[in-house]
């Protein structure tokens, strides 16, 4: 069942300012038919330098067409820069609320905005040292990065969970992988060839925080080190991990494998009872 | 307004008949069916009575019929038995199509240290048993295969399917909550350990279910209680709607012409108009091998949340593929599976018939629907630039 409300359901029955405005002072196209979104919009201005006309298409589920129509109703009679700080929450906040899954409905209808004024202004993205990655949902490069650094995101699912990139026609999975591969390497400590065993203690204490710990959290498990004699980490498995079939190999396979990555390459995790 | 009810792959109206044969069963005859006393008995009887109902519809024998609560029960039941009574067999095949009451499961063992093969489809939801075959392996304890399929009502070669696997050792079982009461099922004239019926898919209400078993199958509860249903599934049993069921057995074997005729007639009666009424649309799945009451139709260049809606304001109940409408942000799964574009998957419509509808509702949809995709495509910055490529 749809929880749209009255103010959502009669933009949509009744869409206001569809069509596309001949010879426009601004437009812009975004989102795209594989995302299941995608939105035109056209406006044109008067003496005052005010938007007298705006005038959406759009390809979307109906509180998409709802925004689209909102948003023109919204920005009618705005200079442009009255109209650049109109923000999604303003579309969402005159709809009367949208369904959380939803919100990035508004956000096409902001996007358009931006764009089409840049349009008429002929200028270039503000943000030009930022590169959309994911066309469906206008995620950036500079997002994602930012999203992974903070969260310690290790996979592309994750970015998509994070970020919704990635999580429409699916053509952007290399590209975020590859971010994944740029920052797994920034984050990489230089390892001097010889640690002194405090120093060797303390790095692996480091990486399990950095590196494993909020993975393994975020599935409700977790570990701790019990003791380090030469190459070999003894562990206990804590929370989910301690019931999990499979704690062995995610112990082998991502605990060591992250120890070695960062630590040293001899290192064997191994699980003990405690 | 009245409603037309076209989502019936959802779920089905109960047939007076068997409300009727229900209502005693809250009223008067709550007795427990194993109390010793008559007035607890007498209920046991008549679930006796409904379990050789239910085992006369698809040619099995009462003793192998197991009440459970729905489908989904029935299924994580069958295929959690099956791991069981193997201990040793860590592999499951399974297809890419299946309902999430099996898909989800699977996507649950793997992180349990299971391996899981899903089995692709072709373009048409068709699924080829030259991959079942390479699929199997010494460590498979189960295949589960779906019989019909609820989006596109595609039906799988299943009695083969249970053929190959039983060649092997494997066991065999299928999902068969669409399929039973549409399309002529006999246990007798196959080898499938285990199948899963629905209740509320058939004219009787939600809430119960049947997982048959083949006698002489190992099997482990997946419910521990009672004694109830041979010390198969514990738990009181849920004697009206069991009663119930087995009323809508009994209609479902007196209706399955009428569901393979009439039914059918209407379903390719919508089907053929719409398609010729509503350029750039076209059918999901194999038209051939196809349950009686199901058409899975894509509308290019609009959303099929959108298209519900507008369908809804006429009262028209169907069903969609689309992103928007399954709350996740990629189209159906099925879909994705048989390579639909985007572009058609985000634009699709199940419309699922039952034998309550009729010849003027359908009259009614094909001359509403032209309009409701029109309009949408009016409002959709694909469609004139698609028609000026063409």
């Amino acid at each position: 069942m749809w929880e749209y409300t009255d103010k959502v359901k009669d933009h949509f029955l009744h869409p206001r300012n569809v069509g596309e405005i001949e010879n426009p002072d601004g437009v812009a196209e975004v989102g795209s038919l594989a995302c299941g979104d995608a939105l035109k919009l056209t406006f044109r201005l008067d003496e005052n330098k005010r938007i007298k006309e705006a005038k959406f298409k759009t390809f979307g589920c109906a509180s998409a067409i709802a925004s689209s129509s909102a948003l023109t109703e919204i920005i009618k009679g705005m200079t442009l820069d009255e109209a650049l700080k109109v923000t999604n929450r303003d579309i969402a906040k005159y709809l009367g609320g949208l369904p959380a899954e939803k919100m990035h409905c508004s956000v096409l209808g902001k996007q358009a905005l931006e764009k089409a004024i840049e349009n008429y202004r002929g200028l270039p993205s503000a943000k030009t040292d930022e590169k959309i990655v994911c066309e469906c949902f206008g995620v950036t490069d500079k997002e994602i990065e930012k999203a992974i650094r903070e969260n310690n995101l290790t996979t592309v699912e994750e970015v998509t969970n994070y970020t919704k990139a990635g999580g429409g026609c699916g053509s952007c999975h290399e590209e975020i992988q590859a971010i994944i591969e740029k920052i797994k390497k920034e984050a990489k400590p230089d390892v001097k060839p010889k640690m002194t065993n405090l120093q060797k203690i303390q790095l692996i204490q480091e990486t399990i925080e950095r590196e494993i710990r909020p993975s393994l959290k975020h599935d409700g498990g977790d570990i701790e080190i019990i003791d380090i004699i030469g190459n070999r980490v003894m562990v206990a498995t804590r929370g989910a991990c301690a019931t999990c079939k499979a704690s062995n190999i995610t112990l082998k396979n991502f605990v060591e494998l992250k120890l070695r990555e960062f630590v040293a390459p001899d290192l064997v995790v191994e699980e003990v009872e405690q | 307004m009245s409603v037309i009810y076209l989502d019936n792959n959802a779920t089905t109206q109960v047939a007076e008949e068997v409300l009727e044969a229900m209502l005693p069963y809250f009223r008067e005859f709550y007795g427990n069916p194993s109390s010793m006393h008559t007035f607890g008995g007498q209920v046991g009887q008549k679930i006796r009575a409904a379990r050789e109902q239910v085992a006369a519809l698809i040619g099995a024998l009462p003793e192998e019929i197991i009440f459970t609560s729905c489908g989904t029960e029935s299924d994580n039941s069958a295929i959690r038995s099956a791991l069981t009574t193997q201990p040793d067999k860590k592999h499951i095949v399974t297809s890419r199509v299946e309902h999430p009451a099996v898909r989800a499961l699977c996507a649950h063992l793997a992180t349990q240290g299971y391996r899981i093969t899903e089995l692709p489809v072709d373009k048409n939801g068709i699924l080829d048993l030259e991959n079942l075959e390479k699929s199997m392996t010494p460590d498979t304890a189960v295949v589960s295969l779906m019989w019909g399929n609820n989006e596109t009502g595609v039906i799988f070669p299943v009695e083969e399917a249970a053929a190959m696997a039983h060649d092997r050792g494997i066991l065999f079982h299928t999902d068969a909550v669409q399929t039973v009461g549409k399309i002529h099922i006999n246990m007798k004239n196959n080898v499938i350990d285990m199948l899963s019926i629905s209740g509320h898919k058939l004219h009787a209400p939600k809430g119960i279910g049947v997982l048959y078993i083949r006698r002489g199958t190992k099997y482990v509860p997946f419910l521990i209680g009672g004694h109830q249903e041979k010390e198969r599934r514990g738990g009181t049993e849920n004697a009206p709607s069991i009663i119930g069921l087995g009323k809508a057995c009994e209609l479902a074997a007196k209706n399955m012409e009428k569901e393979n005729t009439y039914v059918k007639k209407l379903r390719d009666k919508l089907e053929a108009e719409l398609l010729k009424r509503i350029p750039q649309s076209r059918v999901n799945g194999d038209t051939n091998d196809r349950l009686p009451n199901t058409t899975n139709i894509s509308f290019e260049y609009v959303e099929g949340e959108a298209i519900l809606l507008l369908m809804n304001e006429l009262g028209i109940c169907a069903s969609s593929g689309s992103a928007c409408t399954s709350g996740s942000l990629q189209p159906s799964h099925v879909l994705r599976a048989m390579g639909v574009p985007f572009t058609m998957a985000h634009g699709s419509v199940r419309f699922s018939l039952s034998i309550y509808n009729t010849d003027k509702e359908i009259d009614f949809v094909i001359d509403k629907m032209p309009a409701i995709i029109e309009r949408l495509r009016g409002m959709s910055p694909f469609w004139n630039q698609s028609c000026t490529n063409q």
